[in-house]
């Protein structure tokens, strides 16, 4: 054999390993958290870490529940906040917006993007903290810290935003002039060809981001644990400290070396914030694959 | 010639600009109502911006400069502070190709309907079988009314598109070249029924086959380059041009 | 005015308001990092690396440690996700594997773009545990690698597939490999987009801090080898702002402001590189 064709060969072969050792990641971690949780669950059951609500790992006690409620909780605020405003903003910039804006705002939702979680977490620190204490809670007439549920949907509501806001505003993109005219031609105005047209046709999009605006508001981890008051009782109201699975990977780091059983009870912790990531993951990236196939007129 | 020559739709000096290029320059037309009016000539000389231009589609492009004045029925529909939305109620439009609305085959038709009349259910239900037996498609399709449209083949979805068009009972009918896309037989079962529809509509029709024009066309007005050649009475038009242009478009010289 | 427009009028004060929450978010972010934090910004807080009486109040010491080792783990994870990146990248095309079996691994990647951080930081930190190794810059770089592969890959991958297939054809009827073509003739054209894809990486892993925050450690001192363990600018942030004292969230929020600085730079050189280069791009 000469050179090139040996190079040729030797080249093929390592991109092929290469490629399958990083496909083969997700399957590696996946197998790794889960034997290391396997620790817990000798002496645990899976139904009494999940619905026990007290976690006292000194006390041998390992309830994830006050956490789970934590975690729903502080997710589903931060979509709720999140979705309308990226829907109605991904519209405006499509379909509404003057050229010009366009140009100005989308730079906007780049950087918002770029932003690292940790000044995100700072910045909530700085101002949605005493917003919270000060204003938001004193109106509703409850007292609290700032340190709560509510300032950590926020927080994440906004780090959602441009993951919304730039997959909706792709897919509009996708959609062409000549359905758009189609409707206005029969004398619709532009918001009624947006609900009755657009959002039908790019709905498989739209579900799709919210379900990856919802994988990044479920793992995020630094920006809530800097905000959400890591207390791991179940929060009565929005207004009360929190925590999240995510979170109490950070905040216990460094205890749970203290014991076998507490690093796998964390272990399957992180095992349950890989598994539903991922789901939500897969199953926003099978929809989104599938619309872009149907949309390629 | 007929003597109750009513005028539809006439336009003076109007002017069209694409991102500053010109389109269309000083364009005076008349189109006659209820007739079929023919707009020919080359490809990219501004016939499918004159028609958008009736239904004021062209403005939402960017960069799209409109002078001049369109009067429909006497009032001029450039005029600022207008209702877009009435005035494309009174225009119907047939795409080149078919876009059928993300919906059923019935949702399609009853769109129109259900944004601008109160008629109830049963109403609607009954405009939409009229409407799709005006163009043909009944039969074809009552069984499956709630079928996704983009199930339909090219040229069924091309009725459904003059179906949907008519529901909303216009004036006009503006058809950029609808039987371009279409197989033989489908393009001639859309001039059969254009044919037929020009007794109750004004139909302006954009084609580049001049064999299509010849069949169907009542009145003709010949686009070059973004400028109006020459119009007329079809006959006049096809045995008696006057403007060299003219003369060479029609034998094949220019194209 | 009729029900319709009414119902568009409203929908159109939604709309601005939205947008103005969006766009003032980001306002607001940057005026409170500029603001909280340009008052700390000293040349001593550039130059000096941390002590004890740094995080305890007005006390002297700079974030050099967190600056420089934010650079030795993000460059060099950058660098080792690019070599991967492009193999895998160039692999795809499908000149050398069935389609089906790039599709399952373009999925596996989209998959592994989504994971949070920290996953990739328990899974390094768990693997180093295993190896009797310690928090160290060397694990740091290798959470950040990973971490980086899917975004750098991704890009590389989309900017190769949009090279016009007569480009390539054009070389394989000079005599060219499969392998000389994919490694010399197309990433030249692709490079706008390969750029974009390396300089997004990097600022995802000069910015993260969930991933080293197990692995990279953190101490007060200049890492002297890769075995050391080191701060970044993330983990510095993250420890400067637990601090109750106003004095301390200043630095942090100076801290900030640099790693803001650095991020949009990052983000602006690449899009005038992308700009630059799209002028060998042949379309």
């Amino acid at each position: 054999m000469d050179r090139r064709k040996l190079r040729d060969f030797l080249g093929t072969k390592l991109m092929l390993v290469v490629t399958v050792a990083v496909s083969l990641l997700f399957f590696s971690i996946f197998f790794l958290l889960l034997y290391k949780s396997l620790f817990i669950f000798e002496s645990h059951s899976l139904a009494e870490i999940l619905f026990s609500s007290s976690w006292n790992p000194g006390f041998n006690q390992f309830g994830l529940y006050p956490i789970i409620v934590g975690t729903i909780l502080v997710t589903g605020v931060a979509l709720l906040i999140a979705v309308p405003i990226s829907i109605l903003s991904a519209v405006y910039i499509a379909e509404y917006a003057p050229k010009n804006m366009r140009r100005v705002v989308r730079p906007f939702i780049d950087v918002l993007a770029g932003v690292p979680s940790v000044v995100y977490g700072l910045c909530a620190l700085l101002f949605l903290v005493p917003l919270v204490k000060d204003v938001i809670a004193p109106w509703f007439g409850i007292e609290t810290t700032g340190y709560c549920i509510l300032t950590a949907s926020i927080t994440l509501a906004i780090m959602v935003f441009p993951i919304i806001i730039s997959l909706c505003v792709e897919s509009f993109h996708a959609i062409p002039l000549s359905l758009r005219e189609a409707s206005l031609s029969i004398g619709a105005t532009k918001w009624e060809t947006v609900k009755k047209v657009i959002f039908r046709a790019s709905a498989p999009s739209i579900i799709s981001a919210v379900f990856l605006g919802f994988g990044r508001a479920f793992g995020e981890t630094i920006a809530v644990n800097m905000v959400v008051g890591g207390i791991t009782r179940t929060p009565s109201t929005l207004f009360s400290p929190g925590q999240t699975l995510a979170s109490l990977i950070v905040s216990a780091y460094s205890d749970m070396m203290s014991s076998p059983l507490y690093e796998s009870a964390l272990m399957m912790v992180a095992l349950i914030l890989f598994v539903v990531v991922l789901l939500f993951n897969i199953f926003a990236i099978f929809i989104l694959r599938r619309a872009k196939k149907r949309w390629n007129f | 010639m007929s003597t109750e020559r009513r005028i539809q739709i006439e336009t003076k000096n109007l002017n069209v600009s694409f991102h500053g290029h010109d389109v269309l320059r000083n364009i005076d037309i008349t189109i006659p109502a209820k007739k079929l009016t023919a707009i020919i000539g080359p490809s990219g000389c501004g016939k499918t911006t004159l028609l958008k231009s009736f239904n004021r589609l062209l403005e939402i492009q960017d960069d799209v400069k409109i002078s001049g004045q369109i009067l429909v029925d006497g009032s001029n529909i450039l005029r600022p502070r207008l209702d877009v939305p009435d005035i494309r109620k009174k225009m119907g439009l047939l795409s080149q190709k078919p876009y059928p609305l993300p919906m059923s085959i019935r949702d399609n038709v009853a769109y129109g309907l259900r944004i601008h009349s109160n008629k109830n259910k049963g109403e609607i239900e009954k405009t939409v079988e009229h409407c799709l037996q005006e163009v043909g498609l009944w039969n074809e399709v009552k069984d499956r009314l709630h079928d996704p449209a983009s199930r339909l083949s090219v040229g069924q979805q091309q009725r459904l598109c003059l179906a949907r068009a008519i529901a909303v009972q216009p004036e006009v009918l503006l058809c950029d070249e609808p039987t371009s896309a279409l197989d033989p037989i489908s393009a001639q079962q859309i001039e059969k029924l254009l044919l037929k529809l020009k007794k109750d509509y004004t139909v302006v029709l954009v084609t580049h086959t001049l064999r299509q024009a010849k069949r169907v066309a009542d009145y003709v007005i010949f686009l070059y380059f973004g400028m109006v050649i020459e119009q007329g009475l079809a006959d006049e038009f096809f045995n008696n041009p006057k403007n060299p242009e003219t003369k060479a478009y029609l034998s094949g010289e220019i194209s | 005015m009729n029900k319709r427009t009414l119902e568009e009028n409203i929908f159109k004060i939604l709309m601005m308001i939205s947008i103005f929450i969006v766009v003032g978010s980001l306002i607001v972010i940057i005026a409170l990092v500029v603001i909280n934090g340009t008052p700390a910004i000293t040349l001593e807080l550039l130059t000096q690396t941390s002590s004890g009486e740094f995080y305890l109040g007005a006390g002297g010491g700079g974030i050099l440690n967190a600056i420089l080792g934010s650079l030795l783990l993000a460059l060099p994870a950058t660098g080792l996700a690019c070599v991967i990146g492009i193999a895998i990248a160039l692999y795809l095309q499908k000149d050398f594997i069935h389609t089906w079996l790039a599709g399952f691994i373009r999925f596996s990647l989209d998959i592994l773009w989504g994971i949070p951080s920290i996953i990739y930081g328990v899974f390094c930190f768990l693997i180093m545990i295993y190896l009797g190794m310690s928090a160290s810059a060397l694990v740091g770089i290798i959470a950040l690698t990973l971490l980086e592969i899917p975004i750098i890959t991704r890009y590389m991958d989309e900017s190769i597939k949009l090279v016009p297939i007569g480009l390539k054809e054009g070389a394989y009827s000079l005599g060219s490999t499969k392998f000389e073509t994919a490694v010399k003739i197309v990433p030249r054209q692709a490079l706008p987009g390969i750029l974009a894809g390396i300089l997004l990486g990097l600022g995802r892993g000069i910015g993260d801090a969930a991933s080293i925050l197990f692995t990279a450690g953190f101490t007060n001192r200049i890492p002297s080898s890769l075995f050391d363990s080191t701060a970044a600018l993330p983990t510095m942030i993250f420890q400067l702002s637990t601090s109750s004292l106003p004095v301390v969230r200043q630095k942090a929020s100076a801290t900030a402001l640099v790693l803001l600085l650095i991020v949009f730079a990052i983000s602006i050189l690449s899009r005038t590189l992308s700009k630059r280069y799209t002028k060998h791009v042949i379309k």
